[in-house]
């Protein structure tokens, strides 16, 4: 008898967040699954498969300490399927792998996981004995040996192209960041809760040229989880469901993060349309991914708010991503705001947007389709979560 | 000076690292249909041949895009410096991560004439960019 079933999102949780949370990497994770089984009217013994971006990753144990076989493991759980790869698109891999388990039929509900343990890292480095690679490969032996050390430094490189191309100022960026920084204000959950102005904005530190500080994420410890279900079990659900309506990535012929091709949110965010009925004129909401502010301003065009080169325009004034405007955009503060999630805190917040749940970051409308997009450079994807 | 961290340097990229102790930057190309191959890989993208062979280039590029990075990342790093993506001349679809050193290198703008010049490092010849006069 097949159990072949639409995916829903029907439950979302987190563990606490911060710059440092004094919890070892399985129990922050396990923190999340419980609160998001509550937040979905689920237990444990409800849940067969498991996901995670990226698992246990033993060069970078900051961002990837915990695995599906510990959470497996640790919490009994009697999984008919489940998959932790770090080889994906981008953060929102798994997601897109518990929708094709829910669709087949392996799992009736996946609890999907992402873990960040940077700030535990640097206390605590004894517990996060990452190892070093001999050398550098896979590209990167051709940035990082200049000093480019950070994500920062190759973000830097596009947006410098993008303001000579397009005439993009830092005051048109700069919208990003301020509006993060305003809408963490209003959450209890943000890393940093007071706003910031233009001003301050102009006048702060340069980290790579023309990226500053308030352009960057904040480091965070972090656990988030999000359970895709089957459809069908949607009545027996505590809170709405949410249709996962369609899951894009797109990467044309190149992975790189510095030869001359497009970043990958642009074939992504082309491609999210070809999946769905819906267009972008029916787009309620979104949370684009602001680990750099550069980042928000590509995944505007790449999804079709404004065309390529229009970015800056568009976020002239930070009118149309304000929470009154036309796209309100990262509603919880975003990474720069909210902390470094890496991903899935959007997805969150997107759902509790939906549902009308988001408590104090809650826009106030009748919220329909939300969108989100995950990734910088070759990494990218793209979902859309709709409230029928 | 704060040690570059170092590439794997294996049989296909060897020349790209070492060919700069001879003054000279090679990029790798197809034989077969003269794509330019970087970063160095066995098999042509464009046609798959395995016909593929390091070319001396000219080492005159122009700045295509260009960051000043004041984070010291890691401890000891001397703040500001330079990086940029240099496009080579005669090299189609190739850009090169690199330094902008010398006098001018904190004036870099997209579009300035560069040429290459190399540092060394163990047995590893960096290419990194100055202006052309």
């Amino acid at each position: 008898m097949s159990s072949k079933s639409d995916p829903i999102i029907s439950g979302v949780g987190q563990s606490a967040v911060g710059k440092f949370v004094d919890r070892l990497p399985l129990l922050l994770t396990i923190d999340a699954i419980k609160d998001a089984l509550d937040n979905a009217g689920l237990r444990v013994a409800d849940i067969d498969g498991v996901a995670t971006w990226p698992g246990r990753v033993e060069t970078m144990l900051d961002m990837g300490p915990v695995g599906c076989d510990a959470v497996i493991d640790a919490l009994g759980i009697k999984a008919t399927w489940y998959n932790g790869a770090f080889e994906s698109a981008a953060q929102y891999g798994p997601i897109a792998g518990a929708v094709a388990a829910v669709q087949q039929g392996w799992a009736r509900h996946v609890v999907v996981f992402r873990t960040v343990c940077q700030g535990s890292a640097r206390r605590k480095p004894e517990l996060f004995p990452s190892v070093q690679p001999a050398g550098l490969s896979g590209g990167m032996e051709h940035i990082i040996p200049y000093h480019a050390y950070s994500a920062a430094n190759w973000t830097a490189q596009m947006a410098s192209r993008h303001f000579h191309d397009y005439g993009t100022t830092r005051e048109q960026l700069g919208q990003v960041a301020i509006n993060a920084r305003r809408n963490g204000a209003l959450n209890p959950r943000a890393i940093f809760r007071d706003p910031i102005t233009m001003e301050d904005y102009l006048s702060a530190r340069m980290i790579s040229s023309p990226l500053c500080l308030f352009d960057c994420d904040t480091l965070s410890d972090a656990s988030t989880a999000i359970i895709v279900s089957a459809a069908e079990t949607g009545g027996d659900l505590k809170n709405v469901p949410i249709r996962i309506d369609a899951i894009a990535q797109s990467l044309p012929g190149r992975y790189s993060w510095d030869q001359p091709v497009e970043a990958a949110c642009y074939p992504t965010g082309k491609r999210l349309w070809e999946l769905s009925d819906f267009t972008v004129e029916d787009v309620d909401i979104g949370q684009l991914y602001d680990g750099f502010s550069f980042l928000t301003l590509q995944w505007i065009e790449a999804l079709g708010f404004c065309p390529v080169g229009e970015g800056g325009r568009y976020l002239e004034g930070g009118h149309r991503i304000a929470r009154d405007g036309v796209f309100p955009i990262n509603t919880n503060g975003g990474q720069i705001a909210a902390g470094r999630t890496h991903a899935f805190g959007y997805v969150r917040e997107a759902v509790r947007q939906l549902r009308g749940q988001a408590e104090e970051t809650q826009i106030d409308r009748d919220l329909k389709l939300a969108v989100t997009g995950a990734g910088g450079g070759p990494l990218a994807m793209a979902m859309l979560l709709a409230r029928d | 000076m704060t040690p570059r961290p170092r590439p794997l340097v294996d049989p296909v990229n060897q020349f790209f690292w070492q060919a700069g102790k001879a003054g000279q930057l090679q990029i790798l190309r197809c034989q077969a249909c003269g794509t330019w191959l970087h970063p160095p890989r066995p098999i042509c993208a464009k046609c798959l041949s395995e016909e593929v062979a390091p070319e001396t280039v000219s080492g005159t590029g122009i700045v295509y895009s260009v960051t000043v990075n004041h984070q010291p990342w890691v401890p000891g790093l001397k703040v500001p410096y330079v990086i940029a993506r240099v496009s080579l001349d005669g090299v189609d679809d190739v850009l090169l991560t690199t330094n902008i050193v010398g006098e001018r290198a904190l004036e870099s703008r997209i579009g300035d004439a560069v040429r290459v010049t190399f540092e060394e490092q163990d047995g590893l010849w960096f290419p990194l960019f100055t202006h052309s006069r």
